[in-house]
């Protein structure tokens, strides 16, 4: 295998892994400042218990996202030189604002609300989570803006001296839609992230009637804010939809496999056969249940619009860029659409019908024992987006103005890649070992585990710790 | 603002940021590589770890920040620097990595052997992180090969030269010292004893190697390729060091601390001043060397730069040092008053 292709598995999967662990930090943080901050209000034991309990998962989760994310941030120089050297000028300038703005507040301040309960003055400690809360969703934003520049790059010139992209409009920059409808979206997706671990891990001890109302109360805020975000996460994901189809018209028509032009335009739920899209075996498609017009409903918000077909985009950026391939490959973009779709619609009927059980007494109900594994729905969903948003950009790096192919560093060989490659594969699936036992071992222990602060008095099921 | 002006201040802004990184991460390198030796007690061991518990990922921060400033202000310096030392750093992420989640993990499962494998990964982790970052920075002060096209052309092994494993072996040695005297200072009791006798065993050799690099460094003429003479700097640099000794004997705690770190800062800012205006000198060529000069960002977006820095560093400056000061007190190893 060449360096390219390594280059780009070794990016690819390295940063899905660094994003299985953001959304539930950029949405637990909130919860537990929730909590903390109603403890505060109300000196209310039980919420002093929650703060601690959800905020141990978020403690476990946290380390992950932190110690994966150093390395998100140098492969952009050791992989992808030629990408850094192009536009170092504006994409550098986000990525060093995340550093100074958000994450020392958020590394430093959590590392306050830590150690500091008893130690510093309570107004401190309780600001504290709050301001690390802060600091991680604001990294989000300047991570979503250096990356909706790579979709859609706005405020630059292209310096013909050096070949450069130059920034020239630093408030464009900060301004692009691309980027803030991936943050409105992503900040959604992290809420609801957050709120179906919750009610999963609720539901998980529900069913054993330990903790019960610690559990009622947390399936509730979970259900509550699940219902809101992963209604954000739609309109936030449909709005991405009509701003991709005027922006990036070939990665909207490949979410369809859509090859040919049509007005309206139809949506298939799903199809098999060749997702090449010249052969279709079989489909489902909306129109089969009288309502035509979704793909054109999806780009323009009405049901007879114009979406132009893959072939015809093709053919256009030949007679702009010149010759070469544009099509990104349809089967991963087609199929990943699908996934976080339906999860998505399907989390909304959950949190829905969560919260219609929840006035009865729903503890006792018999679907209960399924709901734990919810968890894993966010999980799929959050995965799909990013590898669409991804590989529906192909072949470009740069929509429009730097390919994948130009972007690779030059120095690197086979070898040197299949040794990171491995090694990152090494370090990273045990990480993931470690992680997902000490969070089951904190989820099943309960919260009067995690009210420990010292070796001694911990109970034998978490042995030694807090 | 004049580009050069900017372009200077630019230059001397990530060199603020890798000072900063080297004092405060330097100490809690040292503090994870000491950790199994020093700690021979879980509780100890806990109680080694509180000390740098609440501010290791602040002080990580520095090598992000440091590493997202150059991205932006001289881009040509990031993409050359990170593609070319490619494997080294792959081992410094994975030092890193390691130490980061052992931190956070060790303490939250009772078995003894998951904790000593944490332990020990803090201590190795720490160790390769150390010396990867020194071997780095000698080897920018003593040249790489670059070509024409800002390309390095050697690979790992170029990088482990003799005074490339000096410069990262003394950089080990010098954080394992700056660590013992930051524990000397948030310890106490028996524990405080045992730093003190690592300590000066530790001021030994740190000394020794220090020396030796210095002489090596002027001998081989890797001095002041640029137009700044160091000066007096690097030599106050070995004074500062030598008087730690001094202090160590007279249980000086804090006066020791200061003493290293000053040592690190003398030590940055003699590498800077010994490499201006060039950010990577080529051993190929001269002429191909990275400068701040061709190596940067646009005026504009090293304005824009400017005034984000302007503002932000000061507020992170602030917050960063109330944390200490709120943290300033001793750390007691009684299982009671830890927090794990
Ligand atoms: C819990 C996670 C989750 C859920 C339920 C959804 N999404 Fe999503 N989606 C993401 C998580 C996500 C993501 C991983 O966060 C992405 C990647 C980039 C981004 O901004 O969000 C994403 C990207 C993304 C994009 C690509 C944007 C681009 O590349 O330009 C589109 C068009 C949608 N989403 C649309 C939707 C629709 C119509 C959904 C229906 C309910 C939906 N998403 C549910
Ligand atoms: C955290 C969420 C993200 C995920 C899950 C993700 C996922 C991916 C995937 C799967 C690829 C491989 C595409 C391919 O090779 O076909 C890719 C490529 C890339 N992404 Fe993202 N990405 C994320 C965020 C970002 C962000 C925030 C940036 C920039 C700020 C970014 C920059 C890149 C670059 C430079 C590539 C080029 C390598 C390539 O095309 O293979 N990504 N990403
Ligand atoms: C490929 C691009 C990315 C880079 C270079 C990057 C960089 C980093 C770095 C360096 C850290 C560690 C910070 C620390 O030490 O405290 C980190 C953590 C984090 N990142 Fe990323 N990241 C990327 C993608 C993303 C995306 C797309 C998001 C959100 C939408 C995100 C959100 C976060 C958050 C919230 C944290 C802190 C919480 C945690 O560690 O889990 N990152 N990232």
């Amino acid at each position: 295998m060449d360096p390219i292709t390594l280059s780009r598995w070794q990016f690819g999967l390295t940063t899905v892994y660094h994003f299985l662990f953001v959304p539930l930090t950029l949405g637990l943080s909130w919860f537990v400042a929730y909590f903390q901050s109603r403890y505060y209000q109300t000196r209310d034991e039980e919420y002093r218990k929650m703060t601690k309990f959800w905020g141990k998962l978020f403690l476990i989760n946290f380390a992950i996202g932190v110690v994966t994310g150093i390395v998100q941030e140098f492969q952009f120089g050791m992989n992808w030189s030629e990408y850094s050297r192009f536009v170092g000028d504006i994409f550098g300038a986000p990525l060093a604002v995340e550093a100074l703005m958000a994450f020392f507040l958020e590394s430093t301040f959590l590392g306050v609300w830590v150690f500091g309960e008893g130690k510093v003055p309570e107004k401190v400690h309780h600001a504290a989570i709050w301001l690390a809360a802060i600091g991680s969703n604001l990294s989000a934003l300047w991570i979503l803006l250096a990356n909706g520049w790579m979709q859609h790059p706005v405020g630059y010139v292209i310096n013909e001296a050096n070949g450069r992209a130059e920034l020239v409009d630093f408030f464009a920059l900060i301004t692009n839609p691309k980027g803030w409808l991936f943050f409105w979206h992503t900040i959604a997706a992290g809420l609801t992230t957050a709120s179906f671990l919750i009610i999963g891990v609720s539901a998980y001890h529900l069913i054993r009637k330990q903790n019960v109302t610690f559990f009622k109360r947390s399936f509730q805020a979970g259900a509550i804010v699940g219902l809101v975000a992963s209604t954000l996460v739609f309109f936030g994901g449909h709005t991405n939809g009509q701003y991709m189809f005027e922006t990036q018209p070939m990665k909207f028509s490949a979410i369809e496999a859509h090859w040919e032009t049509s007005q309206p335009a139809d949506f298939s739920i799903i199809t098999i056969g060749d997702l090449s899209g010249k052969r279709e075996v079989w489909s489902f498609r909306t129109s089969q249940l009288g309502i035509p017009g979704v793909l054109s409903f999806l780009a323009c918000n009405n049901f007879d619009c114009e979406v132009k077909g893959v072939d015809a985009i093709q053919a256009e950026y030949e007679a702009t860029y010149g010759p070469g391939d544009y099509i990104p490959l349809m089967v991963v973009t087609y199929w990943t659409f699908r996934f976080m779709m339906s999860v998505g619609f399907l989390m909304m009927l959950l949190s829905f019908l969560f919260l219609l059980a929840m006035r009865g007494n729903y503890e006792n109900a018999k679907w209960m024992k399924f709901v734990p594994w919810v968890i894993a729905l966010p999980y799929i969903a959050n995965a799909s987006g990013w590898i669409l948003s991804e590989m529906g950009r192909q072949p470009w790096i740069v929509q429009g103005l730097l390919k994948v192919q130009d972007a690779v560093s030059p120095n690197l060989t086979t070898v040197d890649l299949l040794i990171s490659l491995i090694g990152y594969t090494v370090v990273y699936g045990s990480l993931a070992g470690a992680m997902v036992y000490l969070m089951k071992k904190y989820a099943i222990a309960g919260p009067d585990a995690a009210m420990h602060e010292s070796v001694d008095v911990a109970p034998a099921r978490v042995g030694a710790d807090d | 603002m004049s580009y050069e002006f900017l372009q200077i201040l630019w230059f001397i802004l990530i060199a603020v940021l890798w000072i900063g990184f080297h004092f405060l991460e330097g100490f809690d390198f040292g503090v994870g590589m000491l950790l199994p030796f020093l700690g021979k007690k879980d509780e100890e061991r806990r109680a080694i770890i509180n000390s740098i518990g609440s501010v290791w990922d602040g002080n990580e921060v520095w090598l992000l920040t440091a590493g997202g400033a150059t991205f932006a202000a001289f881009p040509h310096w990031y993409a050359t620097m990170f593609s070319g030392f490619y494997l080294a750093l792959f081992l410094l992420l994975v030092g890193l990595i390691i130490r980061g989640i052992a931190f956070e993990y060790r303490s939250k499962d009772s078995s003894p052997k998951w904790r000593n494998t944490f332990d020990w990964m803090i201590a190795v982790g720490s160790f390769l992180s150390a010396l990867l970052l020194g071997a780095a920075f000698a080897n920018l002060a003593r040249g790489v090969p670059i070509d024409e096209n800002m390309m390095f052309t050697g690979n790992l092994f170029t990088l482990l030269n003799p005074y490339g494993l000096l410069g990262g072996l003394t950089t080990v040695v010098i954080f394992l010292l700056h660590g013992a005297n930051f524990l000397g200072l948030k310890l106490e009791g028996e524990l405080r004893e045992r730093v003190n006798v690592f300590a000066k065993k530790l001021w030994v050799a740190a000394s020794v190697l220090y020396v030796v690099l210095g002489i090596f460094t002027y001998v081989a003429g890797f001095w002041a390729r640029g137009v700044v003479n160091p000066g007096f700097v690097p030599v106050a640099a070995v004074a500062v060091l030598l008087t730690t000794g001094y202090f160590l004997n007279n249980k000086m705690e804090g006066w020791a601390f200061i003493m290293t770190s000053l040592n690190i800062v003398l030590t940055q800012v003699t590498f800077f001043s010994m490499i201006f205006p060039n950010v990577m000198i080529s051993s190929t060529n001269p002429a191909f060397s990275l400068t701040i000069y061709n190596a940067s960002s646009s005026q504009y977006t090293l304005t824009v730069m400017s005034i984000v820095a302007l503002i932000f560093v000061p507020i992170v400056l602030v917050y960063q040092g109330w944390t200490y000061y709120m943290f300033r007190e001793r750390i007691k190893n009684d299982k009671k008053s830890l927090v794990y």
